[in-house]
């Protein structure tokens, strides 16, 4: 009897879960249902922002969402993988323990600190160093045009790099790790060098699961909030410079829901739908690709 | 035969330039740590001082002040999200390990792991429709759910992964006593893992301390004392975003000084922590 209900019992918390997926999903749509009916599919693709006139499009902040979590794959794979392959192949034993010990410490780092952080130190520096440089080497590109105010895309971008980089280098670090180990060997009994062996039997094998682990850091990246409220300036425009200050779908959240009523605070609530449905899709998919992942125990 | 000591040589090169170009890389990475970690200590140093514990935030301009009401709101947010994260998380993980089929908990492991990927500010807003507008006030309680649904997951993984590596043979002597089962699950398969399970906690807790989105539309702070629960409360992470976006200066610092306080107190759950699991081999 007293089984049954233990049973019982864990088995709804465990539910729990379940339930919060749910009731989640459930409060966005009904939040949003008038700013649904009103705008439909044109929500998606309107870039009309205008809660003075009630007119709402979600449109650049998508566009500044997607360009700032492409700018901070861009600088957070090659860098993540690369610390992987060092950490788990390369590097004398004595320092993988210290690396991976700082790089738990990166990651607890609070998204507002960073934040901080990023307004202070890094978009100065980003405004006085950096930028010139790019611009004056660079200009003739679009990406690099336009004027220099210091909060922009790509300080966003850099940010949320700086706040994926330990969860992909940590579930990448993982993914090698249980490479087995004859693989190795057998390429070491061919003659290979320390990076062959890396190339051939390591990452070919490997590579699948590395690519869960970016596609799982791309979700964290469309959904950081803080410190890229912080620093990307909060202008819903959409500007092929990097150089210019954007809006993304979180930080349009942050910044205006407290001061939101009727069909705008409703548009906010669609603007949530939309971030919850993207993540969950890309969560989705990073969980299959890592779960299907031959041997491999990822924890996150 | 001489090019193929060459080509052997330019192979070790090879080897050598890329082992070197992926130290870089990790220097890298950890660079960030080491920049935050400096300015934190240069800027938030001299503002951290008694006054900033037992002070509550001055105005614009005026010198003085502290957050002692934001630590105290930090803390009962906190205690708010145990109580709603920790019985739910616990005990989900004790039937995914103790009870369940394999499918269900694959369902339900995935569930936990898309739940993890959910942005932080969904929690926020969510949270808001449902308890902030119906009661028609920001309050301490939101603030409290908010975090502690973002912690549930968190412990429900880690308590699962501690109590899967409990031997059988405690379970089937137990058992064999007579005991029933679910005196058996707390006392004997709990008990023994009760260290991983705290630890998973304490980690969870360290996540959802620097947690400043799901907050904004909650918890909402407070530049004031607040015993009353079901009003606005202050919080560190709240507070620190505040002034971080204000244009004074000794707002600035006193940002600085809460963003050392709040690291600080992340860093000594996590180093607890490691000092729990130091010499075992539960792996969290």
């Amino acid at each position: 009897m007293g089984d049954r209900i233990f049973a019982t019992f864990t088995m709804l918390m465990a539910g729990t879960v379940f339930l919060l997926i749910l009731i989640v999903g459930w409060q966005l749509w009904n939040g949003s249902r008038m700013s649904i009916q009103k705008f439909g599919f044109h929500f998606l693709v309107s870039s009309d922002w205008d809660p003075v006139n009630d007119q709402y499009g979600a449109l650049p902040f998508i566009f500044g969402t997607l360009v700032s979590s492409l700018i901070a794959l861009v600088i957070a794979v090659p860098l993540s993988v690369a610390t992987a392959i060092y950490l788990t192949e390369l590097a004398p034993l004595w320092v993988r323990q210290p690396i991976v010990s700082l790089i738990e410490m990166l990651a607890a780092i609070p998204s507002v600190i960073l934040g901080l952080w990023g307004i202070f130190v890094m978009v100065p520096w980003l405004r006085v160093e950096v930028l010139p440089i790019l611009q004056r080497y660079m200009g003739w590109c679009p990406l690099f045009h336009g004027t220099i105010y210091g909060p922009c895309v790509l300080a966003g971008g850099m940010i949320i790099a700086i706040m994926i980089i330990p969860i992909i280098t940590s579930v990448s670090r993982e993914i090698l790790v249980s490479v087995p180990h004859l693989q190795r060997e057998a390429a070491y009994a061919l003659g290979a060098t320390r990076w062959e062996v890396t190339r051939i039997a390591v990452l070919s094998y490997a590579k699948r699961g590395i690519f869960g682990a970016i596609i799982l850091g791309l979700g964290r990246a469309l959904g950081e909030t803080m410190a890229v409220t912080m620093v990307i300036g909060n202008t819903p425009q959409i500007s092929a410079s990097l150089f210019a200050p954007g809006y993304t779908l979180a930080s349009v959240i942050a910044n205006e829901f407290s001061e939101a009523s009727d069909l705008y605070l409703q548009s906010l609530f669609e603007i949530g739908l939309v971030l919850f449905c993207v993540t969950i899709l890309v969560n989705l998919l990073a969980q299959l690709i890592l779960k299907t992942f031959a041997g491999a125990t990822v924890k996150q | 035969m001489t090019t193929t000591v060459h080509n052997h040589r330019m192979r070790k090169g090879l080897s050598a330039c890329i082992s070197v170009f992926t130290l870089l890389c990790a220097c890298m990475v950890v660079a960030p740590l080491g920049l935050v970690f400096i300015h934190l200590v240069r800027m938030g140093a001299s503002a951290v001082n008694l006054d900033f514990f037992t002070h509550i935030p001055s105005g614009p301009g005026e010198p003085g002040g502290g957050m002692a009401n934001a630590i105290v709101g930090t803390l009962i947010l906190l205690g708010l999200a145990c109580a709603i994260g920790v019985p739910t998380g616990v005990l989900g993980g004790v039937y995914l390990s103790e009870f369940g089929s394999l499918r269900v908990n694959w369902a339900i492991r995935f569930l936990c792991d898309i739940l993890n990927g959910v942005p932080s500010i969904i929690w926020g807003i969510v949270i808001n429709g449902l308890i902030v507008i119906p009661m028609k006030s920001y309050s301490a309680y939101a603030g409290g759910l908010a975090l502690g649904c973002l912690m549930i997951p968190l412990v429900m993984r880690t308590t699962e992964e501690v109590l899967v590596l409990v031997p059988n043979g405690y379970r089937e002597a137990a058992l064999a006593l007579g005991i029933a089962r679910w005196r058996t699950t707390i006392h004997i398969v709990m008990k023994s893992a009760a260290r991983g399970i705290i630890t998973g906690i304490l980690l969870a807790l360290a996540r959802v301390a620097g947690e400043t989105a799901p907050l904004l539309f909650t918890a909402l702070g407070n530049s004031f004392w607040n015993n009353d629960l079901s009003k606005p409360i202050a919080a560190l992470p709240l507070q620190i975003f505040a002034y971080a976006i204000s244009p004074y200066d000794n707002w600035h610092r006193q940002a600085w000084a809460g963003a050392l306080v709040l690291v600080g107190f992340i860093f000594t759950l996590n180093i607890s922590v490691r000092f729990l699991t130091r010499g075992k081999p539960v792996r969290v």
